[in-house]
């Protein structure tokens, strides 16, 4: 199930592909140094031009782009002494979501995340990143541990959404979700969410109720994926793109509503273009959002939570 | 599905479960429900109050709180076109009726959805109800109980409908720290969002039967597994089966069970 490239990222990926040509063939290749320059500095202008102007739909297909780094890549470079967790003392061990224990700039701390696969077998083992009840049963117990021995937590998102399947009913994603944000609420420790890739709906927000809600410039968080939106309101999925286009799920969008708090700007072309330099964003975002959250009072930080999330909604009162 | 008693209607009613042609008068004094086969007719939010309440009495709060149109949404229609069109049918109500009373003597907050209203859709202005009415029970010490009716989060309001979600639940939080009972009561359909926050957050969950209930529905699972449903799938006696809910309760005995329930959880 690898996603082809979408038609308006192919300029950027046919000069990719020449300069990793010339980079493999190395001084023994036709190609010089220079010509390696000036392919490189058309790389840089292309990007330019095809990110200046990107549609929802276009963004979209960037959040989803199959380079994307995802969950344990951001976990490994951003924390030390990451020990991974498993499993929901109830079930399951769900692999669509990870977590565990870990150091951020030398201070113990718990992560949690949705965490997508990259080729077949990890795509499926993953479920492509949608957690079934087990995994939120899972992210709770971790995220529990965190309240319990007072470290903040830093909640990766990153899913299309949850699992809609029989087993996943039958085991209650609807009261493992709700259950999660229930929880959420009254953790006594700081906690920074942080979108990378695709918010998908209630199966992202169950990791979402935090102090903090950081999101990538180029990835999406929405009530409901532009295709099931199409599909019900237009009836018909072929009109994803008008659908992206009227839910707002951009994180300017978001921005502008209300919903999150900052957005991080990624490398030219999207986080797979540089995925370190990425990481080195968030890093940095994650230690200036919970350095005033440290200080905050256990009591002070759940009741502001509460405001934070009490404060969303657009409506007239006349 | 289920069609509503109320509205417009004639002397005759079919129930859409037994085919049964019922005289509609004996359906109404049935509490909505099929005198032949039980089948839960879906009845109005104002109706459920009514029936909920002592001499069906209550006093209506936050009744002015409407849903804007705050990402210019247009499908095949406008969504501020449709909100006129729902707002002047169903007296600006959105999608949730809140409304105080006593049940059996004690005073309750009971907020109804309405699925008349864009599918029981909950936007801004039901999440916004929701969290007033969650605040009022906090201020005055009273039992809260949802009525849930609803396909889930709305999708003309994007985003701002998910985060509803965590609204009112971070609110359900405040109450279970103060240990006032919240009651959930699910009815046909209650799905998606809905579910998947307050609906799943009571202290106790009670559903009528044969209700719809789920996180997805139906369609979106068959399209996903492509393979058909089991017979019964997603229905109130599989959630009670499954653990999710805590009884079954037929409408005619709902509102002394609440009653029953919330004299023993006060």
């Amino acid at each position: 199930m690898a996603a082809p490239t979408p038609p308006f990222l192919e300029p950027i990926e046919k000069i990719r592909f020449r300069i990793n040509e010339i980079e493999s063939a190395g001084t023994s290749g036709p190609a010089t140094e220079e010509d390696l320059v000036s392919v490189r500095r058309e790389l840089d202008e292309t990007i330019k031009r095809v990110f200046s102007s990107l549609t929802p739909w276009q963004q979209c297909q960037v959040a989803r782009h199959p380079e994307r780094p995802y969950t344990m890549a951001y976990i490994h470079s951003i924390f030390t002494d990451f020990t991974e967790l498993h499993g929901d003392r109830r079930f399951a061990d769900d692999h669509a979501l990870v977590g565990g224990l870990a150091r951020f700039d030398g201070d113990p701390v718990v992560v949690v995340g949705h965490q997508k696969g990259r080729d077949t077998a990890e795509k499926l083992r993953r479920n492509f990143g949608m957690p079934r009840p087990e995994g939120y049963r899972k992210a709770i117990r971790i995220m529990e541990l965190a309240a319990r021995f007072r470290r903040p937590i830093i909640s990766f998102i990153d899913t299309p959404g949850a699992y809609p399947g029989i087993d996943a009913e039958q085991r209650g994603q609807a009261e493992a979700i709700a259950n999660n944000l229930i929880e959420m609420a009254g953790f006594p420790v700081p906690i920074i969410v942080i979108v990378t890739g695709e918010g998908g709906s209630g199966g992202a927000l169950a990791l979402g109720v935090g102090d903090r809600v950081l999101m990538l410039e180029h990835a999406i968080y929405s009530v409901i994926s532009p295709e099931g939106c199409a599909a019900i309101l237009w009836k018909d999925q072929a009109r994803a793109e008008d659908a992206a286009q009227a839910l707002r799920i951009t994180a300017p969008d978001l921005k502008k509503l209300g919903i999150i708090d900052e957005i991080l700007p990624e490398p030219a072309g999207g986080a797979h273009m540089n995925p370190g330099e990425m990481a080195d964003t968030i890093a940095a975002a994650i230690r200036r959002n919970l350095k005033p959250l440290h200080k905050a009072k256990p009591d002070a930080l759940v009741n502001r939570r509460f405001k934070k999330f009490r404060a969303m909604g657009v409506f007239t009162d006349r | 599905m289920a069609k509503e008693t109320t509205g417009p209607q004639g002397l005759w009613i079919k129930c859409p479960d037994c085919r049964e042609i019922l005289y509609h008068r004996e359906v109404t004094g049935n509490s909505h429900v099929c005198p032949r086969c039980s089948h839960h007719f879906r009845i109005s939010a104002d109706l459920r109050l009514q029936m909920l309440f002592d001499n069906g009495r209550y006093k209506k709060f936050f009744g002015k709180i409407r849903s804007s149109d705050p990402l210019g949404f247009v499908d095949s229609k406008p969504y501020s076109e449709r909100l006129k069109v729902y707002n002047k049918k169903f007296n600006g109500s959105d999608a949730v009726v809140v409304g105080q009373g006593e049940i059996c003597k004690i005073p309750t907050l009971v907020a109804a959805m309405e699925f008349g209203f864009m599918g029981g859709s909950m936007g801004s202005a039901v999440g916004e109800k929701l969290a007033r009415s969650i605040d009022r029970c906090l201020d005055r010490r009273l039992p809260l109980v949802i009525v849930s009716c609803s396909g889930g989060a709305r999708m003309q309001e994007g985003i701002l409908s998910l985060m509803q979600l965590a609204k009112v639940s971070t609110g359900l939080a405040r109450m279970r720290a103060k240990a006032l009972p919240f009651i959930s009561v699910l009815t046909d359909p209650t799905t998606g969002g809905v579910t998947a926050s307050y609906a799943m957050l009571g202290d106790l969950n009670i559903a009528e039967p044969g209700a719809l209930i789920g996180f997805a529905g139906p369609r979106v699972i068959e399209q996903t597994i492509r393979q058909t449903l089991p017979e019964g799938f997603q229905r109130s006696e599989f959630l009670l089966e499954h653990g999710m809910l805590d009884m079954v309760i037929p409408r005619p005995e709902l509102k002394a069970t609440l009653a029953r329930c919330l004299s023993l959880l006060r």
